[in-house]
This record gives C-alpha cells, sequence and structure tokens, in this order.
C-alpha cells in the first residue's frame, strides 16, 4: 500500500501547489512512482504547474461518477516515467467531490503507486476536508507571517480530528514546510523566526524552501523547480524534504545563496 | 529623537511572534473546547431548568484550558425567586 500524502496550508497563496509538484517529482526522481492529485476542483492549477494543461482529457469528478477509469485519467509525465497527475475538474464545483467517490479513487491510487500526493485548496472547505480525509502524512505549508501561521494552526485542529487516521483514534503525522523563506529579511528582524514557527505550532520541521525566482521560472516553463533546475536552493530544499518524508536523517540547512557574496552584503545594506 | 527612536526600533519578528501566540492560545481554546462547552451547556441548563426557571440568554458557559489547570465557568441569572410562604401560598 502506497504513503498518502496531503500538502495543505489553509491559506492561499503559500506554494501548496509548487510544493506538491516539487516533492512529488523529487520523490519520482528518487526511483519510487508518485501521482499527484488536484483536489483544487474549479480552480485547478497542478496541471499547468506540471506543465500538463494541453494533456487533460478526463479528471478527478469524471472517475468519481464513473465516466472515465482511473486509468484514463492519469496523465503521465514526460519528463518522468514514474511520475502522474490526476488533474481536478474545471469547470465542476466541489459539491461533485465525494466522500465515497474520492475513497474508491484513493484506493485504487494507493495499489497503484508508492506516494499519493494530494494537493489540497486552500480554505477549511469540503475540498481541503477531504483532500486530508485519508492521509497518512500531511505537509502544512507555511509561510513565516502571522497570518499564514494561524490558519495552518487551524488546518493542525483539522487533520487531529476530520481524518480517517483521526476518527479511528490514529494521528496523521504532521510536518511543517516552509516556504517563501526570505534571508534578508529574517536577518533584519523583519520575517518570524524558524523556531518561533516551531514552537508555535509544534510541530516537527520538513524543510525550509526560500523565496526564489527559480520557483517562478519553473512554474513560467511547467516544470517542477527540482526538475527546472535541480541545483538551485529550493530545489535542493524539496530534494532534502522529500528523503526526509522517506524516514532518510538529514541535517537541516538555512538556505543561503552562497556564492554570491556581492548581492548577499548590498541585500543585506538594503534590508 | 527620531534618530534615537530609529536605533531602538524593536524587531517586527517579535511584536508578530506575540500577536499570533496571544491569538493561538484564545483561538485553540475556543475551538477545541467548543463542542465540550455546547454539551455542558446543554446538561447543565437542563438539569436547572428543573428547578428554576432559566432565561437562555442569561447563560454564559467558558473553559479556560491552561497547562496544569482548566476552569469551567458557568454564569446563570434567572428572576428573583419567590419567597417560600409566597409560593406556599401559591401552590395552596
Amino acid at each position: 500500500m502506497g504513503q498518502v500524502l496531503v500538502v495543505t496550508s489553509g491559506k492561499g497563496g503559500v506554494g501548496k501547489t509548487t510544493s506538491t509538484a516539487a516533492l512529488g517529482a523529487a520523490l519520482a526522481q528518487g526511483g519510487q512512482s508518485v501521482v499527484l492529485i488536484d483536489f483544487d476542483v474549479g480552480l485547478r492549477n497542478l496541471d499547468l504547474v506540471m506543465g500538463a494543461e494541453r494533456r487533460v482529457v478526463f479528471d478527478l469528478i469524471n472517475v468519481i461518477q464513473d465516466q472515465a477509469k482511473v486509468s484514463q485519467a492519469l496523465i503521465r509525465d514526460k519528463r518522468l516515467e514514474n511520475l502522474y497527475l490526476l488533474p481536478a475538474s474545471q469547470t465542476r464545483d466541489k459539491d461533485a467531490l465525494t466522500e465515497k467517490g474520492v475513497t474508491k479513487v484513493m484506493e485504487e491510487l494507493q495499489a497503484k503507486f508508492d506516494w499519493v500526493i494530494c494537493d489540497s485548496p486552500a480554505g477549511i472547505g469540503k475540498g481541503a476536508v477531504l483532500a486530508m480525509q485519508h492521509a497518512d502524512i500531511a505537509a502544512i505549508v507555511t509561510n513565516p507571517e502571522i497570518s499564514s501561521v494561524r490558519d495552518s494552526d487551524r488546518i493542525i485542529g483539522l487533520l487531529d480530528s476530520k481524518t480517517e487516521k483521526a476518527k479511528i483514534g490514529e494521528h496523521v503525522e504532521k510536518h511543517l514546510l516552509i516556504t517563501r523563506y526570505d534571508e534578508s529579511r529574517a536577518s533584519s528582524g523583519d520575517m518570524l523566526q524558524t523556531d518561533d514557527v516551531l514552537d508555535i505550532l509544534s510541530i516537527p520541521l520538513l524543510g525550509i524552501v526560500p523565496e526564489s525566482q527559480e520557483v517562478l521560472r519553473a512554474s513560467n516553463l511547467g516544470s517542477p523547480v527540482t526538475l527546472c533546475s535541480p541545483h538551485s536552493l529550493p530545489a535542493l530544499a524539496y530534494t532534502d524534504a522529500a528523503r526526509r518524508l522517506n524516514g532518510e536523517v538529514i541535517e537541516m540547512t538555512i538556505p543561503v545563496e552562497r556564492n554570491r557574496l556581492f548581492g548577499r552584503l548590498f541585500g543585506r545594506r538594503a534590508a | 529623537m527620531k534618530f534615537f527612536s530609529l536605533r531602538k526600533r524593536p524587531k517586527t519578528s517579535d511584536v508578530a511572534k506575540d500577536r499570533i501566540q496571544i491569538l493561538l492560545a484564545h483561538e485553540r481554546s475556543v475551538t477545541s473546547n467548543s463542542d465540550l462547552v455546547a454539551l455542558l451547556r446543554n446538561e447543565i441548563l437542563v438539569a436547572v431548568a428543573r428547578h428554576v426557571p432559566v432565561d437562555l440568554d442569561q447563560v454564559d458557559v467558558s473553559m479556560d484550558r491552561g497547562k496544569s489547570l482548566s476552569t469551567l465557568q458557568i454564569d446563570i441569572q434567572f428572576p428573583p425567586m419567590p419567597r417560600r410562604h409566597a409560593s406556599m401560598r401559591y401552590n395552596a
């Protein structure tokens, strides 16, 4: 049985879809079979970030409503043969998602793949709850700023009460993924410290992904950042995070651009 | 003066940390206990209403969860009780 990972946050725009794509690709690059499911029905974007927007024929809702088989809806990545995408529907709304239908799809995918990664919509509505329903592990994507931390706290509460695991008295393994970390703001004291965020949310850290132009470039090109620029700082952070998901113990580093000393000095003075 | 205040400017991250900690302490107590508080409120009301008339709007139940101690506060206001002889006369 494959493991189910939900990438969630509560707040929108923190980097759930980017993180889903990057973690999924990193796990697939490590040799495991991975499927990414977009739960953001009506506002899908994972297909775009993965560069598969022109290859969508059937979607998650079609599968749930028995209009297509899972195998017909899955899109195989052009770069990695063990990476697949199950897109969301762009024309339906969230009410088309049913608990029974999602359960059926998840069971089928868990039997076929090592990792089933659910990209949650923002918010705490039906879509977000169904995305986390079957999770074994949760990556809670959080920006180091107060509104994101507050929403993450709320999502942690939902993970502890609304998931299948919670209902049978077990726990979803929760991990914090800090994204859009800004070194210059951190050193000037204008960004919540990682330790403070960890202290407030009291869940273990999966990784710290720096704010980077590379993430934007990757989404422009429709490629996960770990594939598009594998040696960039965000790619390295996601690759380490993926290895931690597999239980490896890797020292946590705060990503800093080392080979751009001049730029860094200048950036610090400006900040 | 302005120069002085600029130099002593507190880190905004510290302000943010304090604010979010206070906020979450409140929100966690509200959301995690909401079911329990509602349940207690109803059961206590039923018990009290058996003996005295109670106005639902005059009942306030709150819970504070601390590290070592939690408290449940129940505040029920009811109209002045009839005096004993008055109620006896009424019953007769």
